[in-house]
Order: C-alpha cells, then structure tokens, then sequence
C-alpha cells in the first residue's frame, strides 16, 4: 500500500485546533451527507452495509445489520431516535475523545446521515461528563450545521429534518453500556435494560433507537463519500476501514494512530509507539482496553481486527491497548483493573456487585502480602462466575476477561505473591 | 397449556408466564429473590439460575434466569444440573459475603427469605475473609426499623414502594456492592403502604417497628386467619398474639382482595386491641360510682333490664353480623336500630339500593386493578379506604401494559415492561374531588368544586355517554368538555371503572356515579362502580336493615324507651354533643358492649366487655359486599366475650327463648339465615366449626411453638386444657391436623423449606390451587340482577354558590386519626396530623388570615378554634375539616359555618 489514506484523521489540524464547519467543508465535508440525501434512507442502509463497518465501541456488531433492525415505513413508531455513544471510558481508550475535539463535524455528518438511514427525528450526544472541550466543540458544531441547514428542520432542502442534542452524562462506566445509557438518558438509574427488547425495537422512550459508537459514527461519511468498496480496500484483512489503535503503558511514544484495519499489534507497538521505554521487556497487553484478554509476545504478528485476534483467544475491544512491561507487577496491574470494575458495577445483579468487590478485595491483599492459599481457586470460580450470560450485562464479564487470562500468563507471579506474602516488584524494604 | 420439561419430566406448564412461576406452582424447590408475584421478574439477583437445553440432543446448555425465561411450549431446563446448582451456590455464597451471620439472635430469623435460600443450596461455610460492608441506618419513622447491613440488594423494596405503591421518598442511592436503600435524609416513610416493606424484603432490611418493641419469634405467636377492620374493604390478615398481647398484623394473601399488601392503618391499627383503655371487666354504675363487677351479676343485671320491657338495641358498623343479629334478636326487628349518623346510613341506603337494582357490579379489589379506565368521583380513595388506591394505582398502568403487549414483551417481565413505557401517560384516569389528593399523582385529569358540582359534572358525564341520562343545565363550557373527555374515555375502556363514596356526604354524587356506571353498562360495558365504605361491616348492618339512629334518640326523648342495649358504638361519632347529652340525660338504663372506653361507654349504667378483632369470631360484609370470616386468634384475659354472647346469656337470664340454642357461631349464623334469607349466603363465607381435615382441627399454634407448659407457669404449674372453640374449626393449640392446608387457612403459611410469610404462602397457593375451588375467600353478597336496568336518578343539584359571609365546611379523611379504633393505636397517632381547618388561599386572604393562624369556626351554635392551613387545590368558598377526631366528631358535614379570625392571637399555636 504506498500511501496509507486516514479518513479518519487526515483533516485533524496540527494546533488540535477544533476543525471549523468552513474548512471542514472546503475538505470535503458535508458531501457524503449531501450525497446521502439524493439517496433514499434504503439505499444509504444498503451502502453502510455493504461497506461492512462493523461498531469500533468493541463489540464489532455489523452497523448495517443493527441499522437494518429498526422499523421503518409508515407503519413504524416515531419519533426514532439515533444516540451516539460518547461515554468513553474503557480504561486506556481515548481515541473518541480525540475525533469529538479535533473534529466534531465529522462525527455530526455521520450522525445525519445515520439518522437519516433509520429514518430518525431526535439524534443525541451522549457524552462523557469529563471532556468539556469536546462538549465545547460539539456544541460550538451543532449550531454551525444549524446555522448552514445542515441540522434542523428540511435540512439542505431534502425534506428531512433532525433535531441534535448534546446530553452531557453524569459520569459512569455502566452509561457505556447502551441499554443503562439510554435509561440514563430518561433521567433513571443507569442500570442496563432487558433485552429483548433491543433498542433498535424498544429503546429510548420506549421507541425505535439506535446507539453506535463516536468512530463508528465518524466513518459513515466517508463509506457515503467514497463508497463501500473503496472502504472494504482500507483494510489489511476482511474487516473494513482503518481503525484508531492506541497504546499506553511503558512504550515510548503512548499515543493514537489511525491504520489500516487488521494491522498487527507488533507495527503498533514497535513502529508507531517506539517500541518499549529503554531497560523494558515486552510482557504483554490488553488490546483493547481493559475488558479484553492479554496478549503476550506470541501474539504479537496477529493482525488486530474483530475475527482474527480472536483467534489469539482475545478481542479488539476499543484498539487502545494497555502494555504490561517485565517490571511491572501484573497483579497490581490487575488489582488496579478490578479495582475499577468493580468500583463501576451498578450495583444490579448479583455476581456482578458481590463478585467483583470480592476478586479486587483479593487481589489487594495479594498486593500487600496478604495473599492466603486458596485465593486462587476463589479467583478462578469467580472468572466463570462471571462469565458471558451469567450476568445482566456484559460489564462483569468484560472485567474477568483480563483476569482469567492473566491467571494462566502470570501463574507463578500469582503464586509467588502469596508464598512470599510480599509483591514481588515492590523493591525490597 | 405448555410442556415444559424440567429434568427431562415434562410437565404442563403455563407459557404466559415465566418459568420460575411455572415451577414455582408446580410445587417444586427453586431458589429466588428478585422476583415476586406483584412486582414481576427483573433478573437481578440471579439466584434462580437453571440451565436450559435447545432440545433433546443439547448436552451443553447454559445458564439461565428461570424468572427471564418464557415458559414456551418444549422448553427444556435443568434445576439440579451441576453448573445449576454451583451458579446458585456462587449467588447465596456473593450475598452472604457482607450478610451478618447472626441469624439466631436476629428478628427476621425464623421468617426470613434469605435464611430459607442459604439452606436451600446448601451453603454452610463462609470463605469471605475481608471486612464487612457497613451502613448507616436511618431514622424511617415509628412504623418502620431499618437494618441496611442485612441488605442483599434485591431491589424489592424501591420496586415496591416507588413502582407498585407510588412513593417518593425511598431510593437506590449509591452502586457497586454499596446500593443504599433509604430515603434522602433520616425522616418519617411518606408513603401509606409503607409497612409492606418488612414483608416484601427477603430479609430483614425493614422491619415492623411496634413488632420490635414487644417481638417474639413468629413461631411463638398465636395465629388465626382474620379481616382487617379499619375500613369497609376487608383485606385479610393475620394478627399473632402471645402472652396475652396482640403482637403484629401481617398480611394473609386473598388473590380477589388485597393480593400481597395492606395499607398501614390496618398493618399498625393493632394497637388499639392493647389500649390501656381497653374494658376487661363489666362495669356497673350505681349511685354515681363506677365499679366491675363479676360476670354474674354483669349477666344478672342484664337480664333484669332486659326482663322489664321497652328495650331497644341501636347496632354497629363496626360490628360482626351474628353480633348484630344477636342485638336485632334481642330486641326485635322492629327496636333495631343502625348505629350510624342518619346521614350515613341513608347514603349507605342509596349505595346498596344502586348495588342491588341497578347493572353495574361491585369490583373485587383484584378487578380494580385490571380496570383501564377510572373515573373517581367525590372521594379520596387514599385516606377513606387506603389499600383501594394501591389497586387504583396498578388500574393507572393498563395502558402501558398494553403497551408493551403490543411490544410483544411478556407482561411477567416487569423490568422489560418499566423500561419501554417509561414516561408514558397513564390510562385514562380521571379524579373529581373538593381538593388534591393523593391519586392527583396518576390522574389523567383533575377537577375540583364542591360536592354539588361534583354531581353535577358527573351527571353531565353521564348524559355524555347516554342522552337519556339526566341532562345538566348551566353547564360552563369547560365543563361540558370535561364531562365530554371523560365520557369518551369510559366509554372506550374495555373495563371502565367508577369510583365513588360516602365520605362528602352528598347524596346527588352517588346518584351520578350509578347514573354513569349505568349508562356505561347500557352500552353493553362491563362497568364496576366501587364505592368507598368507611367502616368494616356498614354493608353488613345495611343489609341487615335497621331504623335510623334518630328514631332512637327520639323515642328515648319521648321517654318511650326504658332501656338502651348499645352494641360496639360510640353515639359521639354518630351525632352532635346536643343530641348525645340529651339521649343520654333521657335515657334510663343505658347498656353498652364495646371493647374500648369512650366518651358514651363511660356514661353507661352497665358496660360490657367484648372481644376486639382478635378475640372474637363473627363475620363482616366488605364494601364489596363479599362476606368474610374473621377467627378469634386468642382468648384474651379477663371476663371479655362475644357481644352476641353477652346477649345470650342475658336473654336466658331473662327467662327469654330467642336465643336458646345458640351455642356456637354456626347456631347464630342458622338463626341468621332463617330470619334474613339475604344474609344466609354468609354462612357459607368460610368453614363452619364442624370443618376438619384428616378429621383434625386446624391448630392455632404452630409445630415450633415454644413453652406450651410453662408459659402460665407464674400463674399455675398445672398446665391448663386448651380452651375449646365452639365457634370454628381451630384449636388454641399445637395439636391437630400439621399438615399444609388451603392458603386461605393457614395465617402463618409454612412449607417444608419455606419460611417467609410472603414466600412460603405462594408454596401454598399453587400446591393446593388457591383460587380453585375449595378456597375460602369470601362470598359476595350483592350482585347485580338480570333483567332490565332502573331509571337513572333524575334529580341535578343546582349549580354551588359561594356566599359572601359563609364557608362550606366539608370533611376531609386523614390516613391516620380518622377512623376510630385506630386511633387508639398509639404508634400510628404519632403520625396524625393536627386538626386543622383548610381553606383556599383567596379565602384566607379575604379573611386576612395565614398558614397556622388561628381561626374561630361557628357551626349551629357552637364555636371551635383551629389552625389553617392553606390549600392551594380546595376551590373558594369551601372550607374543609378534619373528620373523625375532635371538634368535629360526630357533627353533621357538610354544613355553613361563619369563620372569623380567633381574636386570641396565636396561642393554639404556641401551645401546639
């Protein structure tokens, strides 16, 4: 591939500068939506979905097919509504907040022209308490569109109008989790819904809603734009488009780069994070924020997309991976991750709420020495425990991912906390 | 019917419902928590975990929330597969880790879901070796205990009082392992249904507080199935007695009444039956002294008084029918007079007149809540009969469950059902009143205006429905539409409903709710028109007939009269101080039966003791007109029986023949049913003393029962015979039959492994098919004939006018402090409110007056002095007073009255 094309981010300016409507536009923007609107609601579902963009919130569901569950037509239930998920807080994820500061006129297109395919009246931002610069942009965007008719009644002569409303969240992990985020959004608790019903079906008011993630939503108009097919070509692998991988943790240079999909999590970590801090070893990583499973060395030519790093037993997750290096102890590391969880669990069912605050209280003590035998047979039950469809929603298994995974990597490091009753990479008192 | 296969057995199944209530009613043993009949399924506390399998050939599977599965047609699920029971296991093990360990020193112990679960899987050791999560617990009010560090966050409690009973003002604070149920601040629970959260809690998070004071453990308790009597719905509970003290009520499950829940007047108005002033002895009057006497010479000097002639009997609402029988046997039909302020008993007339010839039905309080449209005109439901507005509340939600029927969601799965219609109007709901009440909260539409105008906009919804019906005339516009609104919306209802009563004691009100319900029913709806009844047996004493109270007053001021025989009454409620200090002046011998001292017991020539609900069995007719048994659940100390007892022997000492014969219950029922064929059904209404099963009696006591032989032991070592009943089928013992019976006879339900009221009584109910035939839940009495409608009641009230120096005093309810023997539970009274007079904010401004002045009310003669308060809901021109306690006890409402500012300045309030 000679030059590597970043949609994404290709209009970012340099100063991190917010990108205004004018020079957004003079780059082309607005003509994936302009173009969107000679196309009926049908045929812009249609390109989304030949396109195979699949949701970058991590789960990696088809965004054509969760499009194409919305009731349409006359019959169907109004008002619709389309919420972009702006809740970005996974652990090392940040790559949202990059596209929701430096561009929010590209996640709004995509808003449009997404709301447009499911035939939406009500669009909303629901974004994450803590970026006020991306809510200062956001809002600052959608009055520009307004303002230029891109937003609101009859936009751009179509006939089709569409309201668009910031809603800044109160701040919780679990307002990430789709269902709790649109009960948040109707002023309850943010606990995650039932389903079925899924939102697509019964969602926000007890209507059609569909909720995608900020990057997914930033790609659609360019997949408009340009078409599927020049999308499917982004890629290195059979997932399309280009992704914005990250790395934190010990490397050289942490930080956010937009790569073809499917690109290895080796060129990630040693040719645009520069490799690991100088008297650092590679240990592993969590790939995809932290509710994803480790990777380790051998791992590390697995292309990252949603198929083929399963196959390394782990997920893409969000892309923005955590690194473990050799002096840095992977218990605390895991103390730290659980401490997180289990601080965030909403307190609704049971494994989740009893089961996390117990795992991170061993884990602590583990940390402090305090490791008793035993405690990893407890850890282990706990990691099926919480497995897939055991809880109500997909944070408990999210967060055992990490440590299930971590207790086979790190047996010995585990083993050796508790027969030494110290940590290990603590320096020696 | 469904085939569900439960460990490869295949069973019939319900697939309307979820499978834990599938194998829940199939008698079988699965853990749970989170769900509850009347609250639904949620899946949160994932203890009913079970795995299900594709089909045959699936040997993996996957776990399950039983309570999340539609119980389809060829499910297939495992309770006792391995990865079931470790998952179940993991649950109760992830809830015990913060639970304390103090079960036996705990007063849910005994009792207590969570108790009962733990065993059930099997978990014995604790492996949790950090500290404990701890709380704050908060000051909730006298009713209510709270114990957060028990809590197992099942999210009963909030679904319970915020979803199903409507409350403001207790949460879900907090998350993670830290979920903190309680309300904002320390401060009394706001909500009238708030005692139900001691049994809706699967441990003991909130616990009944007047309980805690005097507790023993469930086991110990003396129990018989009984009926609430602090209003006219009957809800049916059960009081537990021991050493002599009435200890608690808790809730007896009567799927057709009040289902799971009471109201906190009838959970806490227990009290009363251990008030200090109690009568316990008969008392005698002679030469200005008041002193007891034996029973003896109590039934000797009865029987003198009633040997002489010119005897007349003035009977009770509150009183069983056999009771009151008894007193119309003694006296004669013709002498029997009802105990109720002539008002009363002449709206009561209307009501049963409306019941018995027109088309529209009394609804059970199970009908009332799956009516979807509800017009309540002139009462406020909440304080006259508290547990109908918890119903009226689930009527509210019909739409939005026919919502997310149409949303294919399964009604079983509440969380599912909350989440879509969230925000949704509620079903047409409308509410006329003088004034806001609690209701306002799910009403589609309110109105406000005097008793008249209210029976006027409901004659004009009437005539909307039927053009036949009375029209209106000066009909306002807005008013015209209103009545056109909600006559569309009656008539578009499937299950329209209409609600009235008798508290504003206005009689064109009752007419126009028959009218509307009448109408309603000519267009082929099947209509319920409920009304609100005040006290537990008004229905009963109006079918049984009687002369109005005045009659008496009046023949014993003609000196007609040589002797009172006054049943369970206290004339001071019934009529004004005049009336009462010149019958009582009048009246040469004055004999009352009454369980509590009060202000015409006091000036009685004899005073007989009687039972209170507990210590007596007779039968009372709801407002629904459904007759229901209430068992004696202790003999109490002292030489207290039975009213018709008292005139039993009273007659036999007289020489009279009338009685003879009546040895049991079941005589004064026969006697009953010959002299009142209306009431002969009543009998029926549960098992007579002659039922067994096995050939055993039904013990009061259960088979935990602890210190049978020494529990008199201070008083005797010899340990007694139990006393006999002859009145019904249960023993005031452990023995007889110990095996399950029908729910609605067992007061303490019990199954092996189940040992919560609310818990162990579904174990019961489905085991023996409890709203099959065989359960005793009453018997309804009244209802509607075949054949040809009446004429709709002609009379419109002209339209209200305010007068320039007059206020319209009108009675307002109060939750607690309105009705009478609640008001000597003194725990409850801690939470009635002062009396007060009420009036609009214009009206207090024309009078100058503020929030808590003073002001002097002149009502025919006489002058009372109370605090105002402002109400911005009550209309001009009226003004509204505490009914039920002082001043206006006993005072015919509504009525003019002067109102002047008290010229004393504020010294009410000082001294408030």
């Amino acid at each position: 591939m000679p030059t590597m094309e970043k949609p994404l981010t290709r209009n970012i300016r340099s100063d991190g500068a917010a990108l205004e409507r004018a020079a957004y536009e003079r780059a082309g923007g607005y003509e994936g939506l302009r173009k969107a609107l000679r196309m009926t609601p049908e045929a812009v579902l249609d390109t989304v979905r030949r396109s195979g963009l699949r949701g970058r919130g991590g789960a990696g569901f088809p965004t054509g097919v969760k499009w194409s569950l919305v009731p349409r037509g006359a019959d169907a239930p109004h008002p619709k509504y389309l919420v972009a998920n702006a809740d970005e807080m996974e652990p090392g994820a940040f790559k949202d907040r990059f596209l929701l500061e430096k561009d929010p006129h590209q996640l709004i297109e995509g808003m449009i022209i997404a709301a447009y395919a499911i035939e939406a009246d009500v669009a909303y931002i629901f974004l994450r308490w803590a970026y006020r610069e991306a809510k200062e942009a956001l809002s600052r965007a959608i009055a520009e569109a307004a303002e230029h008719h891109c937003l609101g009644k009859d936009i751009l002569g179509s006939g089709y109008s569409l309201e668009m409303i910031v809603h800044v969240s109160a701040g919780r992990y679990i307002c990430g989790e789709e269902t709790a985020l649109l009960n948040a959004l109707e002023g309850k608790r943010a606990n995650p819904r039932s389903k079925p019903p899924y939102p697509q079906m019964v969602g926000l008011w007890g209507k059609p809603t569909v909720v995608n993630n900020v990057e997914t939503l930033c790609n659609i108009p360019h997949i408009l734009k340009n078409g599927p097919d020049w999308f499917k070509g982004l890629s290195h692998t059979n997932d399309s488009g280009t992704k914005l991988y990250g790395a934190s943790g010990k490397v050289k240079r942490p930080g956010l780069w937009e790569l073809p999909m499917g690109t290895t999590a080796r060129e990630i970590l040693e040719e645009h994070a520069g490799g690991m801090r100088d008297g650092l070893r590679f240990r592993a990583a969590i790939p995809g924020g932290a509710s994803t499973e480790f990777i380790t060395e051998a791992h590390l030519d697995v292309r990252m997309d949603f198929d083929e790093i399963r196959k390394a037993g782990s997920r893409l997750g969000t892309g923005t991976m955590i690194v473990l290096d050799d002096r840095t102890c992977p218990v605390g590391l895991l103390w730290n991750v659980e401490r997180f969880f289990a601080q965030e669990s909403c307190g609704w069912c049971t494994p989740c709420w009893s089961g996390l605050s117990w795992v991170e209280q061993i884990l602590g003590a583990m940390e402090r020495g305090e490791g008793e035998e035993g405690d990893l047979e407890i850890l282990r039950e706990q990691t099926k425990f919480m497995a897939p469809g055991n809880t109500f929603c997909a944070l408990a298994p999210g967060a055992m991912e990490p440590l299930a995974s971590g207790l086979n990597y790190f047996h010995g490091d585990f083993e050796r906390h508790i027969r030494e009753k110290r940590c290990p990479y603590s320096p020696p008192l | 019917m469904a085939t569900l296969y439960i460990d490869n057995t295949p069973y019939p199944a319900d697939p309307a419902q979820n499978v834990l209530q599938n194998v829940l009613a199939l008698g079988l043993d699965l853990e749970y928590f989170c769900w509850h009949p009347a609250l639904g399924a949620v899946g949160a506390c994932r203890q009913c975990a079970v795995k299900a399998f594709k089909d045959e050939n699936d040997t993996r599977g996957k776990i399950v929330m039983a309570c999340m599965t539609p119980a389809a047609d060829g499910t297939r699920i495992s309770i006792l597969h391995p990865d079931a029971k470790a998952f179940r296991a993991s649950v109760i093990e992830g809830l015990m880790l913060n639970h304390p360990h103090d079960c036996p020193v705990c007063d849910e112990g005994g009792e207590c879901h969570l108790q009962d679960m733990t065993l059930m899987s099997g978990h014995l050791a604790r492996r949790y070796r950090f500290r404990k999560r701890t709380f704050r617990n908060q000051y909730l009010g006298p009713l209510l205990k709270h114990e957060m560090n028990r809590c197992i966050q099942c999210y009963r409690c909030v679904r319970f009082y915020q979803d199903y009973a409507g409350g403001r003002d207790l949460h879900a604070f907090h998350l993670r392992n830290t979920v903190y149920f309680g309300r904002e601040q320390d401060g009394v629970l706001d909500n009238e249904f708030s005692g139900n959260l001691d049994e809706v809690c699967p441990t003991g998070v909130f616990k009944d507080a007047t309980y805690g004071r005097h507790y023993v453990r469930k086991w110990d308790l003396e129990t018989a199935p009984s009926v609430c009597v602090h209003c006219g719905l009957g809800c049916n509970i059960s009081p537990g007695e021991r050493y002599g003290t009435l200890r608690r009520n808790i809730n007896r499950y009567n799927p057709e009444v009040n289902g799971y829940f009471l109201c906190d007047r009838g959970r806490y108005g227990y009290e009363h039956a251990n008030s200090p002033a109690r009568i316990r002895e008969p008392l005698l009057r002679r030469e200005g002294k008041t002193l007891p006497i034996s029973k003896k010479e109590a039934v000797r000097h009865l029987g003198e008084l009633l040997r002489n002639g010119r005897v007349i009997g003035i009977g009770s609402p509150r009183a069983s029918l056999e009771a009151n029988f008894a007193l119309r046997t003694a006296v004669g039909p013709d002498r029997f007079f009802a105990g109720m302020a002539d008002m009363q008993y002449r709206l009561l007339s209307v009501i049963l007149d409306i019941l018995r010839n027109g088309p529209a039905r009394t609804p059970s309080l199970a009908e009332i809540e799956r009516a979807d449209a509800v017009f309540i005109l002139g009462e406020d439901v909440t304080n006259v009969t508290p547990r109908m507005a918890l119903s009226l509340r689930q009527s509210a939600r019909q739409s939005a469950r026919a919502a997310a029927a149409k949303l294919k969601i399964p009604l079983w799965n509440e969380i599912a059902v909350r989440d879509a219609t969230h925000g949704q109007p509620s079903s047409p709901f409308f509410i006329a009143a003088p004034a806001a009440t609690r209701l306002d909260e799910v009403a589609t539409e309110t109105y406000r205006a005097a008793p008249d105008e209210l029976a006027r906009l409901g004659h004009a919804v009437a005539h909307a429905i039927d053009p036949n019906a009375s029209a209106v005339r000066d009909l306002s516009p807005p008013l015209g539409a209103l009545a056109e609104r909600i006559a569309r919306a009656l008539s578009g209802a499937e299950r329209p409903l209409v609600v009235s009563g008798m508290s504003l004691h206005n009689e064109a009100v009752l007419h126009a709710a028959a009218n509307i319900a009448w109408a309603l029913c000519r267009e082929g709806k099947k209509t319920g028109l409920a009304f609100a009844i005040p006290e537990s047996n008004a229905v009963g004493l109006g079918l049984m007939g009687g002369r109005p109270l005045g009659e008496a007053f009046q023949a014993v001021g003609h000196h007609e009269v040589e002797t009172v025989l006054l049943l369970e009454n206290d004339l001071t409620r019934r009529a004004d101080d005049a009336t009462v200090n010149a019958f009582l002046d009048a009246v040469p011998h004055l004999v009352t039966l009454d369980l509590l001292h009060h202000p015409t017991s006091t000036r009685s020539e004899l005073v007989l003791p009687v039972g209170s609900y507990a210590e007596a069995t007779g039968t009372l007719v709801s407002g629904e007109g459904r007759a229901q048994r209430l068992f004696k659940v202790f003999i109490p100390k002292g030489e207290i029986q039975e009213s018709w007892r008292w005139l039993r022997d009273g007659m036999a000492e007289a020489g009279r023949k009338e009685m003879e014969g009546w040895r049991g219950l079941d005589d004064v029922i026969a006697a009953m049913a010959r002299a009142i064929p209306a009431l002969a059904p009543a009998g029926n209404a549960a098992p007579s003393a002659a039922f067994r099963i096995a050939g055993q009696k039904l013990p009061r006591e259960s088979f935990r029962f602890s210190g049978r032989t020494a529990i008199w032991a201070d008083e005797s070592v010899h340990e007694p015979k139990p006393p006999e009943d002859p009145d019904s089928p249960f023993a005031f013992s452990m023995e007889g039959y110990g095996g399950l019976r029908p729910a609605s006879l067992t007061p303490l339900p019990w199954a092996p492994g189940w040992n919560s009221n609310q818990q162990a009584n579904i174990k019961l109910q489905t085991k023996v098919g409890e709203s099959g035939p065989g359960a005793h839940l009453g018997l309804r009495l009244i209802e509607p004939p075949e054949g040809k409608a009446p004429p709709y009641f002609g009379e419109v009230p002209a339209r209200f006018m305010p007068r320039a120096d007059r206020w319209l005093l009108i009675p307002r309810y109060h939750l607690f402090g309105s009705e009478e023997l609640s008001r000597y539970a003194p725990t409850m009274m801690e939470l009635a409110p002062a009396p007060t007079l009420a009036l609009s904010p214009d009206d207090a401004k024309r009078l100058r007056v503020g929030e808590d002045d003073e002001m002097e009310v002149e009502l025919e003669g006489r002058t009372d002095t109370l605090l105002i308060r402002i109400d911005t809901s009550l209309p001009a021109g009226l003004a509204s007073v505490s009914a039920g306690m002082p001043p206006f006890v006993g005072v015919a409402l509504p009525a003019w009255s002067r109102l002047r500012p008290a010229a004393g300045g504020r010294m009410l309030r000082m001294v408030s």
